[in-house]
């Protein structure tokens, strides 16, 4: 690699100096290998394998080969927890898309307001999780005194349980998980938008064209690239979720709420089964990785 | 015609255009501070029920926050500090040794460790809970237990991908001109990446260290896994045991929950520019 000629450089360095380079090169990449490898790669390949195992900890560790795998598919409680991880993924992801797609057409412009307006409804992303989460614990109280209950009742509303009840557990926490997902997402479309060719918009007036077929014919084919980003990035990022979850409700109540990763902690870390709650990981994992492949091929599909 | 916006809001201005725009953009920030201003007038108020929480402050008082110091409220937030800081401080180190490797050097498997990179980003934290926990509590090798410790935390967020890619593209910048001129002068490599390259990466610096900063105090499973005694705790995995505390009611939790935000809305409001440029390259390149 290093013996490419470049014509900037009149003589080709003598070996001694291009293996200092590479010497050097990877001094200055160790502690970031070090610290992946510590940190990321070898808990991979553990957690790989001790999902073969039932893991004691006293007992020395027993192979059980595909057995954990078995549990996690045939187990309701999984069958559940992945179900409502696929809902809670997509209801978070489409509604974050479609709404932030909506908040940023109406904030787009250079105008000065319109930076502070984005300013403040930025804000939720960068809070931190485990605080928005005991907030929204907080105005989710069932009573009909509660912060989104008497919302509610302005518009005449009956009161709703929010978090206590099976019924509506899941949505709740989808809501706020929205709510923190719109702004970033609305955000990555003002970013988009800013690169629309504004000569069309011009001649689409000319032509007498309407704001919506200016809209749907100009914008959003432009756009295309930025949802597939976000999708991509919002599933994957809902697939995985915890923190939310083990806040607001901890799976409850009976179950209504547990997601993947929820369940996985608690074999992990409660029932102490780190063998299957390393399988679930690595199931996990490949339902990420599928997801994503699929979307590519169906991004280069549609691009095609 | 001319158009700033798809929409082209911007050029409508009568009466009835602008009340309905003062509508929807009040209505955005009401939605999206609300929560956050219920919180700092809550925790503020003398709150007790969990019902009273509200966007109007109901008396001032700073009970909660002196409630907040018997329920060890400000060890876990010194304990917050030193993880991000001792973890930033690593965390940026790192990035821009590895991004000066990357950027600035050709060298046989650039692509592979590039690669790695993006698997590390790939791959979810969350994913990897459970065998880092075994892991962490024997180090392979090292015959060393990080769980319980400051350096439990504060090693696994050393290396962030997302840092190191942004660096690298930063540093790609850097005209080879400079660098030939300084080694044509004599200068060493470590002289030339402390005395070039580095100070002239500035912006990217802010970029990574307000993400960094973000990134490691919204840690939450990290901190879960690696403290298990009280007294290791971070902020935001103690806010669970302050909720159901029957005597002081919600009023600690609110306060807590309120020194728990402010450092990263403050990191945020104070390099908002960094902050949207890496935000919108991070998302751009996947």
């Amino acid at each position: 690699m290093t013996s490419i000629p470049t014509p900037a450089r009149p003589a080709r360095r003598p070996p001694g100096v291009r293996w200092r380079g590479t010497l050097i090169a990877w001094l200055f990449l160790a502690p970031a290998l070090l610290l992946f490898l510590y940190f990321k790669f070898i808990p991979m390949f553990v957690g790989l394998w001790k999902s073969f195992f039932k893991v004691q900890t006293f007992l020395g560790d027993e192979w059980v080969g595909l057995e954990n795998y078995r549990t996690i598919l045939t187990d309701d409680e999984f069958a559940a927890a992945i179900w409502h991880s696929v809902v809670l993924a997509l209801g978070t992801t489409i509604g974050s898309i479609v709404l932030g797609l909506g908040f940023a057409l109406l904030i787009e412009g250079p105008a000065r307001y319109l930076w502070f307006v984005r300013t403040a409804a930025f804000l939720p992303v960068v809070t931190t999780m485990a605080a928005v989460a005991e907030v929204w614990r907080i105005m989710f109280h069932p009573a009909d005194s509660g912060m989104l209950n008497v919302i509610l009742g302005w518009g005449g509303i009956d009161p709703q349980p929010w978090l206590a009840s099976e019924d509506t557990s899941l949505w709740s926490i989808m809501l706020m998980s929205i709510w923190r997902g719109t702004p970033y997402d609305m955000m990555i479309f003002l970013a988009g938008l800013v690169g629309v060719d504004r000569t069309l918009y011009e001649a689409a007036a000319v032509d007498g064209a309407s704001t919506w077929r200016r809209l749907v014919h100009i914008t959003l084919p432009a756009l295309r690239p930025v949802f597939w980003i976000l999708f991509t990035l919002a599933a994957i990022r809902g697939l995985r979720v915890f923190v939310e979850v083990y806040v607001l409700t901890n799976g409850g109540p009976n179950g209504s709420s547990e997601v993947l990763m929820t369940l996985i902690y608690k074999l992990g870390f409660q029932s102490n089964e780190l063998g299957v709650a390393s399988a679930g990981g690595i199931v996990l994992f490949l339902a990420t990785l599928v997801l994503t492949v699929v979307v590519q091929m169906l991004r280069r599909r549609q691009a095609a | 015609m001319r158009f700033d916006s798809a929409l082209g809001l911007e050029s409508r201005r009568g009466p009835l255009a602008i009340f309905g725009k003062i509508l929807i953009y009040g209505l955005m920030v009401v939605i999206f501070t609300g929560p956050l201003v219920g919180l700092l007038m809550s925790a503020f108020s003398e709150t007790l029920d969990p019902t009273s929480f509200s966007l109007w402050p109901d008396g001032f008082t700073l009970e909660n926050f002196i409630q907040a110091g018997e329920k060890n409220v400000y060890l876990y937030l010194f304990n917050s500090f030193v993880v991000v800081g001792f973890g930033l401080l690593l965390q940026m180190l790192v990035s821009v040794f590895a991004a000066y490797s990357l950027a600035r050097k050709k060298f046989r498997g650039m692509t592979f460790v590039m690669l790695l990179m993006l698997t590390t980003m790939m791959l979810p934290e969350e994913i990897i809970a459970i065998p880092l926990s075994l892991v962490l509590s024997d180090m392979p090798g090292l015959n060393i237990n990080l769980i319980g410790t400051y350096a439990g935390m504060i090693l696994p967020v050393g290396a962030w991908g997302f840092s190191i890619l942004v660096m690298t593209e930063f540093m790609r910048e850097v005209p080879v001109e400079l660098e030939e001129a300084a080694r044509i002068d004599g200068a060493g490599e470590l002289r030339i990446f402390a005395t070039i390259i580095v100070p002239l990466c500035r912006p990217a610096l802010g970029v990574i260290g307000v993400f960094g900063f973000t990134m490691i105090w919204d840690q939450y499973l990290l901190p879960l896994i690696v403290a298990p005694a009280s007294d290791m705790w971070t902020l935001p995995i103690a806010l669970r045991s302050l909720r159901s505390d029957e005597e002081v009611g919600i009023g600690v939790l609110l306060a807590a929950s309120l020194l728990a935000l402010l450092p990263s809305i403050i990191a945020f409001l104070a390099f908002q520019r960094q902050f949207m440029r890496g935000l919108t390259s991070g998302a751009v390149k996947g």
